[in-house]
């Protein structure tokens, strides 16, 4: 098929794929018409007609668009990484449909105002922004920002991240608030003395290399203050990118005794590990760091056994400049809306379903956050991708639709891509 | 004429054992050059080095500067204060600036790890690593070295001990690699927190205990307390970590033993080391200072040299 864009005003026929929607507990071979953006039939056979683009999608599967709780946009303040425009672009074109923006802009989004601008900003964009507020006024740590007047103007869930709450009692504070307003609290966890200034995990590698450590207990004690907290006075608190296993150890812990406790984790933590920064390539320097074998494998046998929640990218641009530096002074993070589903099928796929993998990116992220998509059902507004689970394919920097290109995994070859997106009118097409 | 298999001196976890001998070997031809009434060979005659210095450290600028003078090589001496490197200016920005000199050789001392072997993406000549932080200092390691083989007659076998505040060393992991390297058994002793978690898997024994070390060992390499630390609470005094940590006179009467005592420079008179014992016979410390430029003259000669010298 030739790489070109449909025009989502005409009519698009998807021939005899196979429909997964969790929402709607579907899950079979059917056609799908889609007639200016919206869903006109679902139904098994459809008469080919000569205005139809028809897409043939034997072998794939059709289903909804993908949501990431996690990604930095960094409108308003730093546009040279990404604009809100820019961070879409590569968001529907790694197949996602929504996207929750963190609030650490300049300013940072802690007033209603701001979380009107960032949603009345994106009416235009081919994805859904859904932004997270900030905890704290100016994510400063010393007072509550107004948050029920975020949640009222449109925001899904509070975080300071990027910079973790050190001070205990205004978590206690944050966690009882959000009760009122049913939303999640997302702390950055990690307890920045024990963090140390260390850039990396600290471990064998961080000893040959001679950098100062960041050790995984600097996790899991801020995640077991987080969680002992959350058991006393309840509310609900999401995890952002859990990248341990003793911090794994604590959530089960607390998630056994009944405390409302979510967990997201990235594709990197899930793929890579700290020997990925063995030649101190700064594009692998992330925060919280990339961390052992053995916290690897911990990770990837939580997410099959459901105790991980979702995928969440993280996506973290930073421009050319940010990331060649020396490694003290290069910026942490990396870009991962274009890369995170054939990152994370190719290191799932020979351990859960395929189904169970789109989970990662749909039903579950939405169930954190309270949110549902336009669901795969007649006179729908489409919001769906086509995903060939098997298709083999190398993660270009040509192909790069972010304003930043700062990936480790730039150059490999990645399993399972979304071949089509469509939302919102739009029709992005990787055929 | 001899060679090496590197063409850059990044470190001593990576190159190998015979490049470490050849770059010893050589080492003592030129310490002869040294003792010579004309200390100059031309060498590197026309060759253009460049001292790239992120932060102050002049003892070993002034060996490099020594060693490239002896050798006959021009010298250019680029100071950048580590301010600017935290105020963004990049690393490939540095070397850009000075690229257009056409330069043969560069020599790099920076305060982060791992900017030696950035520096190999930048540029295509050969990189002296002249301290990245606490990653490596090979050309101190290769100095200490030369200096146990000048003693002793050899490194293998023998028993070497570190003490120190290992985990904020420049030299100590160099030293640690570039000794097991050579069939040397190592000890490492410290305050427990001013090691590395796991450093036992780099192939060196762990004390806590100074006696136990000196006990231990045929020579010790006893690293500087740099002051800074006792700021931040590291090290409660400089009285307490004497106590406990520190070569000194009565210790050493106690042992009754023949020790060989290194120090990488320079000295805190009185806190780490004695004055007495840092002027005494058993310390091979000036020694070491020569041979730093005799070493350092070798490095510099097998990656850049083309011609044999007498
Ligand atoms: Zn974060």
């Amino acid at each position: 098929m030739s790489k070109r864009t449909l025009n989502s005003k005409g009519n698009i026929l998807l021939k005899n794929g196979r429909i997964y929607d969790p929402f709607l507990l579907i899950n079979e071979k059917s056609d799908l018409l889609i007639s200016d953006g919206f869903i006109e039939e679902i139904k098994k056979d459809i008469k080919i007609k000569k205005d139809f683009d028809v897409i043939d999608c034997e072998g794939k599967i059709i289903t909804n668009g993908f949501v990431d709780i996690h990604a930095h946009f960094r409108e308003p303040g730093f546009e040279f990484k990404e604009t809100l425009e820019t961070g879409s672009t590569a968001a529907i074109h790694g197949g996602y449909t929504r996207v929750c923006t963190m609030p650490n802009t300049n300013p940072v989004i802690d007033t209603p105002e701001l979380v009107k601008f960032i949603i009345d900003s994106s009416i235009d964009l081919p994805i859904y922004i859904h932004p997270i507020g900030a905890i704290t006024k100016g994510q400063k740590g010393l007072e509550l920002a107004e948050i029920g007047q975020m949640i009222q103007a449109g925001a899904v869930a509070i975080s300071d991240d990027g910079l973790p709450l050190t001070n205990s009692q205004l978590m206690r504070y944050a966690l009882e608030y959000s009760k009122k307003f049913g939303i999640p609290v997302i702390n950055h966890a990690e307890d920045c003395c024990l963090v140390n200034q260390g850039t990396m995990h600290e471990g064998d590698v961080s000893l040959n290399l001679g950098l100062v450590g960041n050790p995984d207990i600097s996790e899991s004690t801020m995640i077991y203050r987080d969680l002992a907290i959350a058991d006393y006075v309840g509310g609900s608190l999401h995890i952002p990118h859990v990248s341990s296993s003793k911090s794994l150890d604590v959530i089960k812990f607390f998630k056994e005794k009944g405390v409302n406790v979510s967990v997201e984790v990235t594709p990197h933590h899930l793929a890579l590990t700290d020997k990925a920064l063995q030649s101190y390539d700064t594009n692998a320097k992330v925060a919280p760091p990339i961390r052992s074998d053995i916290d690897r494998e911990s990770i990837q046998n939580a997410v099959c056994s459901g105790l991980i929640n979702c995928i969440a990218t993280d996506h973290a641009p930073h421009s050319i400049v940010d990331k060649e530096r020396d490694f003290n002074n290069a910026s942490c993070g990396m870009i991962g809306l274009e890369s995170a589903f054939g990152v994370t099928n190719k290191v799932l796929k020979d351990k859960k379903t395929v189904e169970s993998i789109i989970d990662l990116f749909t039903i579950n992220p939405c169930k954190i956050i309270n949110i549902e998509p336009n669901l795969i059902m007649e006179k729908k507004l489409a919001e769906l991708n086509i995903i060939d689970p098997n298709i083999k394919w190398e993660f270009k920097p040509s192909s790069i639709k972010s304003k930043s290109s700062n990936s480790p995994f730039v150059g490999e070859k990645l399993i399972g891509k979304v071949m089509m997106t469509i939302n919102k009118g739009f029709c992005i097409n990787n055929f | 004429m001899k060679k090496i298999e590197s063409k850059h001196l990044l470190g001593l976890e990576k190159i190998s054992k015979k490049d470490i001998e050849t770059i010893i070997d050589v080492g003592f031809t030129f310490r002869e050059v040294l003792e010579r009434p004309i200390k100059k060979v031309p060498v590197l005659n026309g060759k253009n080095i460049v001292n790239l210095f992120f932060e102050n450290s002049t003892r070993t600028k002034i060996s490099f500067e020594l060693a490239e003078k002896r050798l006959s090589a021009d010298v250019t001496n680029f100071s950048a204060s580590s301010s600017s490197v935290q105020k963004g200016e990049t690393l490939k920005d540095t070397i850009q600036n000075i690229h257009v000199m056409k330069m043969d050789c560069v020599v790099m001392r920076h305060p982060v790890p791992g900017s030696c072997l950035q520096l190999t993406n930048y540029v295509d000549v050969p990189i002296v690593n002249a301290g990245d932080g606490t990653h490596e200092h090979p050309t101190q390691a290769l100095l200490d070295m030369m200096s146990i083989k000048e003693r002793f007659g050899k490194i293998e076998g023998l028993n070497i001990g570190i003490v120190g505040d290992i985990l904020h060393s420049r030299v100590a992991l160099s030293n640690i690699y570039g000794l097991i390297k050579m069939g040397a058994n190592v000890k490492v002793c410290a305050p427990p927190h001013l090691l590395q978690r796991g450093i036992e898997k780099l192939g060196v024994s762990v004390c806590y205990d100074v006696d136990d070390l000196i006990d231990w060992a045929d020579a010790i390499n006893v690293l500087r307390i740099q002051r800074e630390r006792m700021g931040i609470g590291l090290i409660p005094s400089t009285r307490e970590y004497r106590t406990f940590f520190g070569i000194t006179n009565e210790r050493l009467a106690r042992h009754k033993k023949e020790l060989v005592i290194m120090h990488p420079g320079p000295i805190n008179r009185g806190v780490e080391i004695d004055s007495e014992v840092a002027d005494s016979d058993q310390a091979i410390i000036l020694d070491q200072v020569l041979n730093g430029v005799a070493v350092r003259m070798s490095v510099l000669y097998l990656l850049l040299g083309s011609k044999d010298f007498e």
